[in-house]
């Protein structure tokens, strides 16, 4: 009758009635539990809808706010006691003081600490160490920076409130971010590139700057420009570091005092009269265009060379 | 393609478990299976071999409605178990799958204890009995108690392969189910744990109905009463599996036996 | 001479770049190290002499903070609490609403909704701490003044509320990357028990994601503690030991902020807190991003 190989010790479930579990009493109770998943289903929905909303909301009012003190003139303003003709110009060119200073410290030295840690770096304890200490720099509230700032650059190395110092810490504030974003991109390069480079008797350098950056560069850049655009809503750094709030006039050398959006936009709230906080909706209404803009060009670079592969 | 049901034993005074009538699987535009009838018999196990692709986990899938969870596959025909069609609009899926149980290709505990393992069925499907006694049945019908008796609140993911195995099925089997389909349960494992999986499938013959879908025709031809061979989606044979590997109808059948393709 | 054809001289050359360009990798490498110890000790350092004048126990445990305002108090408690008020009441708002999301987005969206979801949530993320200061001042805050009248113009209520949405995508984020990293077969297994697909969230993916899960969440209780601006702006700058969220309250990044805005002599006692209490806050946010990196590890290894 067994159709399998005979048993040889005495099985001593052949004798047995049967083990297999019978006669259970259960409540499967289906309708009832299908209800209550299609409640939660709807709670989750509703979950997911809040965060839209509130999103929604917030870009609606802010705007509605804003909208009627955006002209040229509020561009190219200075900030007066008088909220019909102030302006955020030395905000923006603060601003963009602030990005290309920070790019060009940053970014070298990010993608160099990640090219460091991807290609050149033992795996030994000190390495794990640089690496968990990049990843905890990165989750260091920005107002530590700022202190940092404040100490090392602004009184230490004498730059005073200047917008070099505020760079700098801002720099500080952005490698973490870089730093993981480059490596993200480097690993992503297949090993088969570096070792077709080796194996034609190329240098590690030479394999890293003709083959393997090149590969990885629209990661890094895509990392680097969404690094920069979190470092344009900073405030608090430059703030412990002395920007001012009311500046007056074009900062023209990096030793310069600087203002920036943000910290425009929080002085006008703060400001008691009400005209102003118009002045602040108005200069948010910028602030996210040019994040907006910073972002759509990250994604589009993004899609662009995701789809070359 | 016909509409005369497949039945290997038919006048062996044998119950029906499970009945299909011209059932096709599509995923998109692609046919998995297409016009399969056939009839599983109670208290036996049925294999189904065939080489990749041939459909025959699909087939399988349909029993219990794991097809669902794809969500480009669409199915057509019926599925007849104790007279009603398993794909009619008013069943929940829900219900079948506690009367038909799967277990998988890889062992799939859950994160959790040994215990709590075989008890989830119990507890979703409101078991109102006992499930300490429940748990200890299921174990010791998937011949895993003695091993695992003394450490029932361990985590399952610490079983071997072949444990892990048997401790699924005793999951499967603690609610009860009528027909036990099992996709490839051995192909996973090492010789060793793959032949104590054989003799349990000899032992729950007794008590189950149970399908079990093979690549390894020796392990079909060792464990099964009836064996169906599924060729690019269609049922090319389907007999008392003695015959089938002695002697095959069809050519086809015949070939992959041999072994000169698949 | 060698049988390459290249000249020693050159083989020499190239080696000796290799030598300058790794030591200058190394260099970007170790400037992480250098921030770290620069924040180390810029804190330490003036934190030893602010000690010097106040005693720790009294920093520690003192439940009155008036640094400018004679008679001088040195109680941190009051600014704990104003930090603790915000994170847990944030933490209200987007532990939930994340999870919720999260799971919403992992087991019942359709891709092409996750698609089109995912990025607005991200969007939520993105936008600078003035502007949700501003939404809580100028939007919630009336808001909850018409409901609850006694709320002041500054409340710790709005700055929850706006600090909450802003972490929000952070837990959801990461919550889902927990669930989605569990291998479907675990799911087919629970199904093939006959569970319904929210048994299958709730019981089976949600607690086989719990460590990632968790992780997230401290995450996002670590940068709600960290946020300045946006309850600066919305929770005023009255450092206050209270459990009514409808109060200014300070927190202990809005205190440095208020230092550095005004006109605090550098050097001075005063100026000094700074420092106390960024390290203080230092501190906290330390332990509780390693806590979250060593609980990450615990989940990687359940999978491989």
């Amino acid at each position: 009758m067994s159709r399998h190989h005979a048993a040889v010790r005495p099985d001593p479930r052949m004798n047995d009635t049967s083990l297999a579990p019978r006669g259970g009493r259960f409540e499967p109770r289906i309708a009832q539990r299908q209800r209550t998943g299609r409640l939660f289903r709807g709670l989750c929905l509703a979950a997911v809808a809040f965060g839209v909303v509130s999103l929604v909301v917030l870009l609606i009012d802010v705007t509605r706010d804003g909208l009627g003190v955006l002209s040229l003139d509020f561009l190219t303003r200075y900030p007066s006691r008088l909220p019909a003709r102030a302006g955020i110009r030395s905000a923006i060119l603060g601003s963009l003081w602030m990005v290309l200073l920070v790019t060009v410290l940053a970014f070298p030295l990010g993608v160099g600490a990640a090219v460091y840690l991807e290609e050149y770096a033992p795996k030994n304890w000190f390495t794990r160490m640089l690496q968990t200490n990049i990843a905890n720099l990165a989750g260091v509230p920005s107002i530590v920076y700022g202190i940092l700032g404040l100490a090392v650059f602004v009184r230490f190395l004498g730059f005073g409130r200047s917008v070099l110092a505020g760079a700098a810490t801002l720099a500080l504030l952005t490698l973490p971010v870089v730093i993981i974003a480059a490596q993200e991109a480097i690993r992503a390069v297949p090993s088969s590139l570096r070792e077709a480079s080796y194996g034609l008797g190329a240098s590690r350098w030479q394999t890293i700057r003709h083959h393997v950056l090149p590969v990885a560069m629209p990661g890094i850049l895509t990392g680097t420009i969404l690094a920069l655009s979190r470092a344009i809503g900073e405030t608090a750094p430059l703030i412990m570091i002395g920007a001012l709030t009311f500046i007056a006039f074009d900062p023209v050398t990096p030793m310069d005092s600087f203002t920036v959006l943000p910290i425009q936009i929080f002085n006008w709230t703060q400001d008691a009269r009400a005209p102003f906080h118009d002045l602040a909706a108005g200069g948010i209404v910028v602030l996210l265009v040019v994040l907006l803009l910073m972002n759509a060009s990250a994604i589009l670079l993004r899609n662009k060379y995701q789809r070359k592969l | 393609m016909s509409s005369v049901i497949a039945n290997p034993a038919v006048g062996e005074g044998v119950e029906t478990a499970l009945e299909t009538r011209e059932l096709s699987v599509h995923y998109g535009d692609k046919a998995a299976i297409k016009g399969i009838s056939l009839s599983i018999p109670r208290h036996r196990v049925v294999a189904f071999i065939g080489p990749s692709g041939c459909g025959k986990s699909t087939l399988l899938r349909c029993f219990n409605r794991m097809n669902d969870l794809v969500p480009s596959a669409r199915v057509s025909g019926e599925v007849l178990f104790r007279g009603q069609n398993l794909y009619a609009s008013d069943v929940d899926p829900v219900e079948v799958r506690r009367r038909i149980g799967m277990v998988f290709q890889k062992p799939n505990p859950f994160p959790k204890s040994i215990y709590d393992n075989v008890a989830f069925g119990l507890r979703i499907n409101g078991f109102k009995d006992d499930i300490g006694e429940r748990v200890e049945q299921s174990l010791r019908a998937a011949a895993l108690w003695d091993e695992v008796k003394d450490r029932l609140d361990d985590n399952a993911l610490g079983l071997s392969g072949g444990q892990q195995q048997r401790l699924c099925i005793a999951r499967a089997l603690a609610v009860e189910p009528d027909i036990l389909l099992m996709d490839e349960p051995a192909s996973a494992l090492d010789p060793i744990a793959s032949g104590r999986i054989e003799d349990l499938i000899g032992d729950l013959k007794r008590d189950y109905t149970i399908v079990i879908v093979t690549h390894n025709m020796q392990q079909a031809a060792r464990v099964s009463d009836f064996t169906a061979f599924l060729y690019i989606g269609e049922l090319i044979e389907y007999a008392e599996t003695e015959r089938l590997f002695t002697n095959p109808a069809h050519e086809r059948t015949e070939a992959y036996i041999t072994g000169r393709f698949g | 001479m060698n049988d390459t054809g290249f000249s020693l001289g050159a083989r020499r050359r190239l080696v000796v770049q290799e030598r300058i360009i790794g030591a200058l990798l190394f260099g970007c490498g170790v400037v992480s190290v250098l921030t770290t110890i620069g924040i180390v000790v810029v804190l330490v350092s003036q934190s030893v002499g602010f000690f010097a004048e106040v005693s720790p126990l009294e920093f520690l445990t003192g439940t009155r903070w008036s640094p400018q305002l004679v008679p001088q108090s040195f109680g941190i408690l009051p600014l704990l609490n104003g930090t603790l008020i915000i994170a847990i009441g944030s933490s209200l708002i987007a532990i939930p609403i994340g999870l919720a999301s999260a799971i919403y987005l992992s087991e019942y969206s359709k891709p092409r909704t996750r698609r089109i979801i995912k990025p607005i949530l991200e969007v939520l993320a993105g936008i600078p701490t003035v502007v949700y200061g501003y939404f809580g001042i100028m939007f919630v805050t009336p808001i909850l003044r018409t409901i609850f009248p006694q709320t002041g113009i500054f409340n710790a209520a709005s700055a929850a509320i706006v600090v909450g949405i802003m972490i929000l995508p952070m837990v959801s984020s990461l919550s889902e990357d927990a669930l989605a990293a569990v291998p479907r077969s675990l799911r087919e297994a629970a199904y093939g028990l006959g569970a319904t697909k929210f048994e299958v969230s709730t019981r089976v993916v949600t607690p086989a994601a719990l460590s990632g899960i968790v992780a997230s969440f401290i995450l996002a209780v670590s940068r709600a503690i960290g946020e300045t601006m946006a309850v600066a702006l919305a929770a005023g700058a009255t450092p206050r030991l209270t459990l009514n969220p409808l109060e200014s309250v300070q927190t202990m990044t809005a205190y440095i902020v208020q230092v550095s805005l005004g006109d605090t002599p550098y050097g001075s006692l005063e100026y000094r807190t700074i420092f106390a209490v960024g390290l203080v806050l230092f501190l906290i946010t330390l332990a509780m991003n390693l806590l979250s990196q060593r609980i990450t590890r615990r989940f990687r290894e359940v999978y491989e």
